[in-house]
């Protein structure tokens, strides 16, 4: 069984649509949308929900106003700026601010502090056309999405190897930080889907050297390609520098919208049209070089 | 007064109102605002101010925890308190580490210590750099170290830096809806959400402003490369009552300049009118003075 991560660096290059076209063509592959707090897979996978399990959304302090001697003892040591007097004197919580360290609630010599865990976040397992789908909903402004990742990562990992699957397919969140650490960790290779403009580029070169950092093997689809011919060069180049093979130079259409709209995937869609064609030809060349390697 | 630039999903076109904006307003406001990119990640603002002129850049740490264990009695007080699992003492290997990436830089074990055997060394977090723009009171810039996830961390300290003004501040958020997010917009005063009109992005506009609502911020919606996509986005907002700041029609045209870097000089007579009707719908927010 090989993993992949779909990346992209900048946000709304396409690494959905280009999931959602790869999953009409893999036929024997598990799916896991790891863009956990803006999942958008699921609008097109069309999923019935088999399983569903709540998960940490980490922990949040509360403080007693009736035992507090308001000292300022948490205020102070509060390293993430998340206790704020309020305007009777007594130091509150900002529950968007708390990361759960729980220090204040230890050092608090009134003991006026508790600490609750909240399972505001839940993942699933559902079927859908395509196959098996891990998704997660994270709660709006909530922790713990770089876990989460690992953990729908995790179980598409075991169904893959119970049902003898020859694929797991991640699509991935924008960024680099913590959701898109989590989502690169251990696979066998990342596709990077870069589209030719000064941020696509920037965005995708901080990526391409997180990526490089893990020792994990690079393709790239260049999409909207003739946006800009002349950029277009330049994304080539580096790539090239970058020894990062170009599968697929997707020109710029409105089916790709289009298919989105319909919540269809691109060769549902549009089946006949040329992009569709390349694409089933991309991934094949792409399925081949993770089997080869 | 500050305002965010959000979006939930990427690739909506925030940076390119939120540059966008930075322009029209330091014109009608005498260059008394600020740009403060906060998507640490993946900072783009600058790459569309051309002619923008460094004037400082520091670097950024982060305090992490180092064992002494020469002085560790292995009474794995520390890794009890850390609720990140990132301290491992095994006891019969006289062993006690601090795994770097799931330190959280709380504290809590340097307080848990009894025997003096923790100290904290700086860990680097980023840069903070500022820029003048030729226009506009400067512009702010957090960048994440690669390899990092303490992107949440960064852009505190970001913000911290850009508040010493009483300009308007516009603040570019990071796509998402999760920590970095509120992050940025907790203690704004207005948020903008740039969406486009197409499944995903109507999607993601409601989780952002499920959270927005959460947060009790007033906000108003751009959509952004309007023509692209379907209608259900416009008929979103007005079912729910939803203030339309305005609508950005999609140009191919617009798009190879946006490729280039170009923001400025490949504007429409109709995206024009677009941004000076949402430049005035915002000036009209600001407190009278």
């Amino acid at each position: 069984m090989k993993e992949i991560t779909i990346l992209s660096g900048k946000g709304g290059a396409g690494k959905t649509s280009v999931t959602a076209a790869i999953a009409s063509f893999a036929n024997n592959a598990v799916f896991c949308d790891n863009d956990v707090d803006a999942a958008d897979l699921h609008l097109i996978f069309n999923p019935e929900i088999e399983e569903s399990h709540p998960f940490s959304s980490g922990s949040i302090a509360t403080i007693d106003s009736a035992s507090c001697t308001q000292c300022g003892l948490c205020e102070s040591s509060c390293r993430f700026d998340a206790i704020h007097t309020n305007t009777t004197g007594s130091p509150e919580v900002n529950p968007h601010q708390c990361e759960g360290c729980r220090l204040c609630e230890r050092i608090c010599p009134e003991k006026a502090i508790t600490t609750k865990e909240n399972f505001n976040n839940e993942w699933y397992v559902s079927n859908t056309r395509f196959g098996k789908l891990v998704h997660a909903r994270m709660s709006p402004g909530e922790e713990n999405s770089g876990k989460l990742v690992s953990r729908i990562r995790e179980k598409a990992r075991e169904i893959a190897t119970a049902t003898k699957a020859d694929f797991v397919v991640n699509d991935g969140p924008p960024g680099i930080g913590c959701t898109a650490i989590s989502s690169i960790t251990g696979v066998n290779a990342v596709l990077l889907v870069i589209e030719p403009t000064v941020s696509g580029l920037h965005d995708a070169k901080r990526l391409i050297k997180l990526v490089q950092s893990f020792n994990i093997k690079m393709f790239a689809i260049i999409n909207k390609y003739d946006i800009d011919k002349v950029f277009s060069n330049k994304v080539e180049g580096y790539l090239a520098s970058q020894n990062i093979d170009v599968l697929y130079r997707v020109p710029f259409d409105t089916v790709m919208v289009e298919s989105m709209v319909n919540q269809q995937t691109l060769s549902e869609f549009a089946p006949d049209s040329v992009i569709s064609i390349n694409m089933l030809e991309t991934w094949q060349k792409l399925s081949e070089q993770l089997i080869e390697n | 007064m500050k305002i965010a630039v959000a979006s939930g999903k990427g690739g909506t076109g925030k940076t390119t109102v939120a540059v966008n904006l930075f322009h029209f307003l330091s014109e009608k406001l005498a260059d008394k605002v600020r740009l403060v990119d906060c998507d640490v990640e993946e900072p783009n603002d600058l790459l569309f101010l051309k002619g923008a002129r460094s004037i400082s850049s520091q670097t950024e740490y982060l305090s992490v925890p180092e064992i002494n264990t020469e002085k560790c009695t292995f009474c794995k007080k520390c890794s009890d308190w850390c609720e990140f699992n990132a301290i491992s003492i095994v006891k019969a290997l006289s062993f006690a580490e601090v795994n770097k990436d799931l330190c959280h830089s709380c504290g809590a074990c340097s307080v848990a210590c009894g025997f003096d055997a923790i100290t904290e060394h700086p860990e680097t977090l980023g840069t903070i750099s500022e820029f003048d723009a030729g226009f506009g009171n400067g512009v702010i810039e957090g960048r994440l170290e690669i390899g990092s996830s303490m992107q949440t961390s960064l852009i505190k300290k970001v913000k911290k830096y850009a508040a010493t003004t009483d300009d308007l501040v516009l603040l570019d958020a990071p796509p998402g809806t999760s920590c970095p997010v509120v992050e940025t917009i907790a203690d704004t005063d207005y948020i903008i959400l740039v969406t486009e009109p197409t499944p995903f992005g109507l999607h993601d506009l409601q989780l952002t402003i499920e959270l927005i609502k959460e947060l009790k911020i007033p906000f108003g919606v751009i959509v952004n490369k309007a023509g692209l996509g379907n209608l259900n986005t416009h008929e979103y907002l007005l079912q729910n009552n939803i203030n339309l700041l305005g609508e950005i029609p999609f140009s191919k045209t617009y798009a190879a300049s946006y490729a280039k870097g170009d923001l400025f000089d490949k504007f429409s007579p109709k995206m024009e009118e677009s941004y000076n009707s949402i430049t005035e719908k915002l000036l009209k927010l600001l407190p009278q003075s």
